[in-house]
């Protein structure tokens, strides 16, 4: 019996398995240097500790209530996806639209094994006693009726979305501060939901002529704006709040260093556009159920 | 099977035979490697003339400065020789990017203070900026080497605060890699070399294999031993 061999076994499987126990690698340094006959003895134990570490069985609740939260939001984005890659005739750019459809259902199935492994209940579609893209609180009539038959409404919803979701992923990181395995995955997805959302917008912009940009420019010339208004470039003033919030879009200060007054290309100064796009500002749990409840979604 | 370190070892002593070999002289030898064993400040300068970026928080934000360096000096170079038949939308695009990779680096270099380590110097000669296909392609490679270097060590940072503005950054880098994707090819946001088909997560890298790719477009070179 070969350890290192099990080892390279698992990473035909799962080529990450390396990365998820990098933690306890010292361990296995350990395993190595024991006489032969201790080692194989100790092979069985060490190897069921490995696993729950490397698969997480010993995440705690808070990291589990981050991931269901992170699946609430992806399930949402896939259904989304789904319903509207299915309504006749409403997607034009069919392959475009598949890519991102699919990354999300790949993240729902990601953290829903993600949690199961973790020892944790993960939401489902069934979890949900209403899902209401039209921001009708469940009457399917309401702001955004047109959603599944209009286009235009479609990707601005869509941009709308992944902008929420990045927010949303950067919202919690510091909630897993310092863990390999759940930090980096979220992190990992929170990258791609950034590549989604400059997807759509490029998409709109490029094709549709709508007025914005692969990042989110800030129109406000000075000052906060918790509303959101200043940064919300969907054209849909109903959403300014998914780009508001107590650290809005628009903000310029980063970790105590006022951006405007750094130098640029164009002078001594960077004007507030480029020093909110150079930065995507997070949204709290709080604040990200406050736009989905009641509106978008209802748990049961 | 060797563990990370073990081959990381194993790849730094390569490195300084070889540079030995260069070197010539086996009592100059001698010298150089006690003097670079012994260098265990935040990021000296080693005999060699890498830079090390230290250790801790400050390591890792000095890790995002010289990558952020190195993306702010080549797209400046990008406006300032744009490649012929640069559409307006391109410059438009691409002088946004330039903007938001200086404003990261000026950020990095405020913060950092007197921490900071060295302005670097870039060896753009494998990049031909007059060909669109050559600018666009560094442009993708920068754009999602940053990707998966702040996902690489995000969880390493240990200040809360931090941890937020590297995700507020990368972000945005992400939001670059899938602009430049498009440029290249409609579609191509979130490609299958970046983004894993299976998982739909984006491929995070370690700081030695991203500076071993970052260094090829430095004549400074970069290494950050503390987080190997």
């Amino acid at each position: 019996m070969n350890l290192f061999n099990i080892i390279e076994e698992i990473e035909k499987v799962d080529p990450e398995f390396n990365d998820r126990i990098s933690p306890r690698r010292d361990a296995i340094k350990n395993i190595s240097s024991f006489g032969s006959k201790v080692a194989l003895a100790a092979i069985p134990l060490a190897l069921g500790d490995l696993f729950k570490k490397a698969y997480g069985q010993a995440a705690s609740s808070s990291v589990i209530s981050v991931l269901n939260f992170a699946l609430t939001l992806e399930l949402l984005e896939a259904t989304f996806y789904n319903t509207g890659m299915q309504a006749s005739g409403l997607v034009t750019d069919t392959a475009y639209i598949a890519q991102i459809q699919a990354d999300e259902n790949d993240h729902v199935k990601f953290l829903t094994s993600a949690i199961t492994a973790a020892g944790g209940t993960p939401v489902t579609a069934a979890s949900f006693a209403y899902v209401d893209f039209t921001a009708g609180a469940g009457s399917m009539n309401g702001p955004f009726s047109n959603v599944f038959t209009n286009y235009q409404t479609f990707l601005a919803v869509a941009e709308t979305f992944e902008d929420t979701g990045v927010r949303a992923y950067k919202g919690q990181a510091g909630n897993l501060l310092g863990n390999q395995t759940y930090l980096t995955a979220a992190l990992s997805i929170h990258a791609v939901e950034a590549r989604h959302a400059s997807a759509i917008r490029y998409l709109r912009t490029s094709k549709y002529g709508a007025s914005v940009l692969p990042w989110i420019t800030s129109s406000a010339s000075a000052g906060v704006d918790t509303s959101g208004a200043a940064s919300n470039d969907t054209g849909i003033a109903l959403v300014n709040a998914n780009y508001g919030g107590s650290t809005p879009e628009n903000t310029t200060v980063q970790g105590g260093v006022d951006i405007t007054t750094l130098p640029s290309l164009e002078g001594s100064t960077t004007s507030v556009a480029v020093a909110s796009a150079a930065f995507d500002m997070p949204l709290t749990m709080a604040e990200v159920l406050a736009i989905l409840v009641p509106a978008f979604a209802q748990t049961k | 099977m060797k563990t990370e370190t073990e081959l990381n070892n194993g790849n730094v002593n390569m490195a300084r035979r070889s540079f030995l070999r260069y070197a010539g002289a086996g009592v100059a030898g001698i010298g150089l490697i006690s003097a670079a064993s012994s260098c265990h400040k935040d990021h000296n300068v080693t005999p060699s003339g890498t830079i090390d970026v230290g250790s801790g928080d400050p390591g890792i934000l000095n890790y995002a400065y010289a990558l952020e360096q190195l993306e702010a000096a080549f797209y400046t170079q990008v406006i300032a020789t744009p490649y012929s038949g640069m559409a307006s939308v391109e410059i438009s695009f691409l002088t946004d990017i330039r903007d938001h990779e200086v404003a990261h680096r000026e950020f990095f270099k405020a913060a950092l203070g007197t921490g900071a380590i060295q302005a670097l110097t870039p060896d753009f000669s494998s990049i031909n900026f007059s060909s669109r296909a050559s600018v666009l392609t560094a442009a993708k490679a920068f754009e999602d080497l940053g990707v998966t270097a702040y996902d690489g060590v995000g969880y390493l940072i240990q200040n809360p605060a931090y941890l937020v503005i590297a995700g507020s950054i990368v972000s945005v880098e992400a939001r670059h890699a899938a602009l430049i994707g498009n440029l290249i090819t409609f579609g191509n946001f979130a490609s299958s070399d970046q983004v894993d088909a299976t998982t739909g997560l984006n491929a995070s890298n370690k700081p030695s294999v991203v500076l071993a790719a970052a260094n090829t477009y430095l004549k400074t070179k970069v290494s950050a031993r503390s987080f190997s």
